[in-house]
């Protein structure tokens, strides 16, 4: 597709604004303001092909007349605490990832975010170098942690990792969910056996654990509240419990809809019935049942998109499932 | 006096002489010549593309081009493709369409790119625009199939409906059967991306059965594999054909009337489709395979022999894309058999798995830029990554245009010698001096953005995640790479010096894009007050930016040129950093 309607840096541009590039021939001096200390400013030559600092202020450099970027002490300090952390890491990726990338086996078990003494994310392979790489600061660590700290299997995954459209990811899902009822119908074998299965399972970190991590990974679903034209996605991945999600969700379309703060120390509304509102989910063959009623982890299985439904609607569901909610709500989460 | 040269050409030769120009950045160049040439180029421009709707206003756009009949939106940043950007956030096309619906009546063409499109919008469409030929909504969102309905139903001129990958609210398959009976003009269809209930199949064949130039048929996954040879049967002129669910009992009966409908197709180049493909079936295109020049494999799960055996039945080839079932021993295959490749795609089968479940690494990329010359485009994910293995590629295939390596473990640093994997993306960006898009990966530090800053002189579109050691990484790119246009940047450890030292280039630039970077509030106010041409938009969804310190990293960030000025339709998790903001809080 040909670019019209948008000057290039070549051109001269469109008519409009006049842009600077680098290939100019004129010079723009950029005089700038740190913000954690007002005394201290750094001038800047903008010149083809490099950046030349001419002066500065209390903290500055004043190496100018080389190209290339001088910092000053705080700035090396700061580029050295972020070498360290990656020293750190590339530290942990050696021993623990290892050349290929492979678990160490002689552990026999899945590592995880608990392994790691940083508060940082694991990465998807259990075994390889942990993923986050923002500053070590405690926001990253919050960044990476869901919203009430959840299982292992969800924080091992960063939104946005590996980059695969979603319409693609859940075709692998659903590639890998039919072979998951078979692995689940092995499971439900005899007692014992079910048991010691179980263990093996633990102890070699197997395939059997497989079908559930990529279901797990179901990933963003829609979810429609009624009344509000635009759907929105949340990411089951990132919630372990129905309250969470719920809360999740009270969030995004209670704030969307023009509330305040307050909504923050509300407990979840939709679980409990007091709301106007049910929050209902279509499961792989099409029916629409009540969230809440069957454990978590068999939700994830089933659940296509969910629906905030008005609570005088709710009629249309099976009635069984809306009385034995009533019953059951104490056995929640 | 010397102005009477200009004037003294009449304006409609200039006309004539501009209407044998179609590129868009030539017809830029050639409207800042003189005012002269701006007012004709303008009168007679028929086409426009708008990289970032919100770079420019509709208005702006309506007063400048009286006559458009062909525009190209674009909305969220390519990083939403990855579920980055959150629900709400904007690209509403709505606006667009009521101010074009009055300006415009004679539009014909409108594409739209990672934009909300809702029913009503689709709806003022029909109705706006009688003359409507060509719709495609790529990767977009926020409609349902009654908004389908009203084009299908208004829409007599309609060639071209092209869904490609948007999500679409199913409410009733028969949205097919609007098309009116005398509806004969359908050239191209895509609707892969459907979900159930979406198609009546009825409706489907009834209308390629009465449209006889029909060329391009892509189903979605729920058209079963029995139907397919019927369909077929009515639309033997087809080139491109996509297939549904490619699964289903062997039966002798389908096999052969399958086997039968792909061979009457003479002119198909292009399959794609072969969802939960079983091996069983795929002889049934064997007739067509030595013509095809692009193959989509990507969503079949089948694995070697038989998808070996499959692509070595191809040799002409330009475009493949496949899953990592294909295996190093098949890459190797394809590049004995396909000489003329030009564009490669390898998918992860199970991108979550902790061990590798197929045997792909770098040897299979190796094989192919070594057996097929006019390799172009690449997109590749794996396990394992050397440098050497890259330095081979980047020598053996120096006309790369697009070079995305995506390895799985985003950290993973070069599995023979433990280092990073600079020196091999520095021979990439060396070698390959044509060099448009460029996606990285693995163990990287500094180094790697030198390399870039040095030799990429041409590439437009960088994506960077988990790599890089301090600012100046990012200073290297911003200040060294002359055509860049895009950036998007996740999880790496820049900040603010790069970024104001820089401000000005930005200018030059389409997009920036940071997550989880370690850019200030400070920092983005600052650039919000200097740089007044600049969107500065920080997106959180925690709360709202003055409720914490200046010093606070922002969560997402994403900075555009725009001569509209902000925009007015953000959500309550975005937040301009303009004039206004800057003195209203601090």
């Amino acid at each position: 597709m040909s670019e019209n309607g948008e000057g290039g840096g070549r051109t001269r541009g469109h008519m409009g604004p006049i842009i600077i590039t680098p290939s100019t021939t004129f010079f723009s001096l950029l005089i700038l303001h740190l913000t954690q200390n007002p005394y201290n400013f750094l001038l800047f030559l903008v010149m083809e092909g490099g950046l030349v600092l001419l002066g500065g202020g209390a903290n500055g450099g004043g190496s100018g007349g080389s190209s290339g970027f001088s910092t000053n002490e705080s700035a090396m300090s700061e580029a050295s605490s972020y070498l360290a952390e990656t020293e750190l890491e590339l530290g942990l990726g050696l021993s623990i990832g290892g050349p290929t990338g492979k678990i160490n086996k002689a552990s026999g078990r899945i590592l995880t975010a608990k392994d790691f003494p940083v508060p940082r994310r694991a990465s998807m392979n259990g075994g390889t170098p942990p993923s986050v790489t923002v500053s070590g600061t405690k926001r990253a660590a919050d960044q990476s942690v869901p919203h009430d700290g959840g299982s292992p299997t969800a924080t091992s995954q960063v939104v946005g990792w590996p980059p695969i459209r979603s319409y693609r990811m859940n075709s692998l899902v659903n590639n890998n969910q039919a072979k998951a009822p078979r692995a689940e119908e092995e499971h439900k074998g005899i007692n014992e056996e079910e048991e010691e299965e179980e263990d093996k399972a633990i102890k070699d970190g197997s395939k059997q654990k497989k079908p559930n991590e990529n279901l797990g990974h179901i990933g963003f679903i829609k979810v429609n509240m009624d009344g509000i034209r635009i759907g929105r996605k949340v990411d089951l991945n990132a919630h372990s419990s129905y309250h969470s999600l719920a809360s999740a969700l009270e969030n995004m379309f209670v704030r969307s809809a023009g509330a305040e703060k307050q909504q923050l120390t509300m407990p979840s509304k939709l679980l409990d019935g007091s709301s106007e509102f049910v929050l209902t989910y279509e499961d792989k063959e099409g029916d629409w049942m009540l969230v809440g009623d069957v454990p978590w982890m068999m939700f994830l299985t089933s659940v296509r998109r969910l629906r905030i439904m008005k609570t005088s609607e709710v009629n249309g569901l099976a009635p069984r499932f809306h009385e034995r909610n009533r019953t059951q709500r104490s056995k929640l989460i | 006096m010397q102005k009477k040269t200009a004037y003294s050409f009449p304006d409609e030769i200039l006309e004539h002489v501009f209407s044998f120009i179609h590129s868009g950045k030539d017809r830029n160049a050639a409207s800042v010549v003189c005012k002269s040439w701006y007012e004709i180029e303008r009168w007679c421009r028929r086409k426009i593309f708008v990289g970032n709707c919100y770079a420019v206003s509709p208005t702006m756009v309506i007063r400048r081009f009286p006559d458009i009949r062909s525009i190209e939106l674009k909305g969220k940043p390519h990083f939403a493709d990855f579920n980055l950007v959150p629900d709400g956030w904007g690209g509403y096309v709505l606006p667009w369409i009521s101010e074009m619906a009055g300006a415009y009546p004679w539009l014909e063409e409108i594409r739209l790119k990672r934009m909300v499109v809702t029913d009503e919008s689709l709806e003022l469409v029909a109705k706006s625009f009688t003359n409507l030929q060509v719709l495609v909504l790529f990767s977009c969102e926020g409609f349902s199939t009654d908004g389908l309905a009203a084009i299908a139903a208004s829409c007599k001129n309609l060639r071209e409906l092209d869904l490609r990958d948007s999500e679409v609210d199913d409410l009733s398959g028969h949205w097919l059967n609007h098309f009116p009976d005398t509806y004969t003009s359908l050239v191209s269809l895509n609707i892969s991306c459907l979900g159930s209930d979406d198609v009546s199949f009825s409706a489907l064949e009834r209308l390629v059965g009465r449209c006889p130039n029909l060329r391009r048929l892509l189903l979605n996954r729920e058209v079963p594999l029995d139907k397919i040879a019927n369909l077929l049967s009515r639309a033997p002129q087809l080139i491109e054909f996509g297939t549904g669910t490619y699964a289903a009992e062997l039966r002798s009966d389908v096999y052969s009337n399958l086997a039968e409908a792909f061979c009457n197709c003479k002119e198909l180049k292009c399959l794609s489709g072969f969802w939960d493909a079983v091996p069983a079936y795929l002889p049934v295109i064997y007739s067509v395979c030595s013509r095809l020049t692009s193959l989509n494999l990507s969503y079949a799960p089948i694995q070697n022999p038989d998808l070996t055996k499959l692509v070595s039945q191809c040799p002409s080839l330009q475009r493949m894309l496949v899953l990592d079932y294909i295996e190093d021993s098949g890459l190797e295959v394809l590049a004995s058999s396909c000489k003329d490749l030009q564009e490669l795609r390898v998918f992860p089968s199970d991108p979550f798995g902790e061990e590798p479940n197929v045997s792909l690494t770098e040897k299979g990329l190796v094989a192919v830029s070594s057996g097929c010359p006019k390799l172009q485009s690449v997109l590749y994910f794996c396990r394992q990554m050397s440098n050497a293995a890259l330095v081979t590629i980047a020598q053996n295939c120096p006309n790369f245009t697009r070079f995305r390596l995506c390895l799985l473990d985003p950290k993973i640093a070069d599995y023979r010698t433990l280092q990073p994997l600079d020196v091999g993306f520095g021979a990439i960006v060396e070698h390959c001096k044509d060099l448009r898009r460029l996606s990285l990966s693995g163990l990287l530090t500094d180094r790697v953005f030198e390399y870039i800053g040095m030799h990429a002189k041409k590439l437009e579109m960088l994506s960077v995640a988990f790599a890089g050691e301090s600012d100046l990484a990012l200073h290297h790119v911003l200040s060294g790479c002359e055509s860049l246009r895009k950036l998007e940047i996740m999880n790496c450890p820049f900040g603010d010096k790069a970024l104001l030292a820089n401000a000005a280039k930005l200018e030059t630039m389409r997009s920036l894009w940071m997550s989880s970077c370690s850019v200030s509030l400070g920092a983005c106010k600052m650039l919000g007050q200097k740089m007044p041409r600049l969107n500065i938009e920080v997106m959180d969804e925690k709360g709202p930016p003055d409720s914490r310190a200046e010093s606070d990293p922002v969560d997402k960030l994403y900075i555009y040129r725009s001569v509209a000025g902000p925009r007015f339709d953000m959500p309550p998790f975005v937040w301009t950093m303009d004039e206004d903001f800057a003195s209203e809080l601090s």
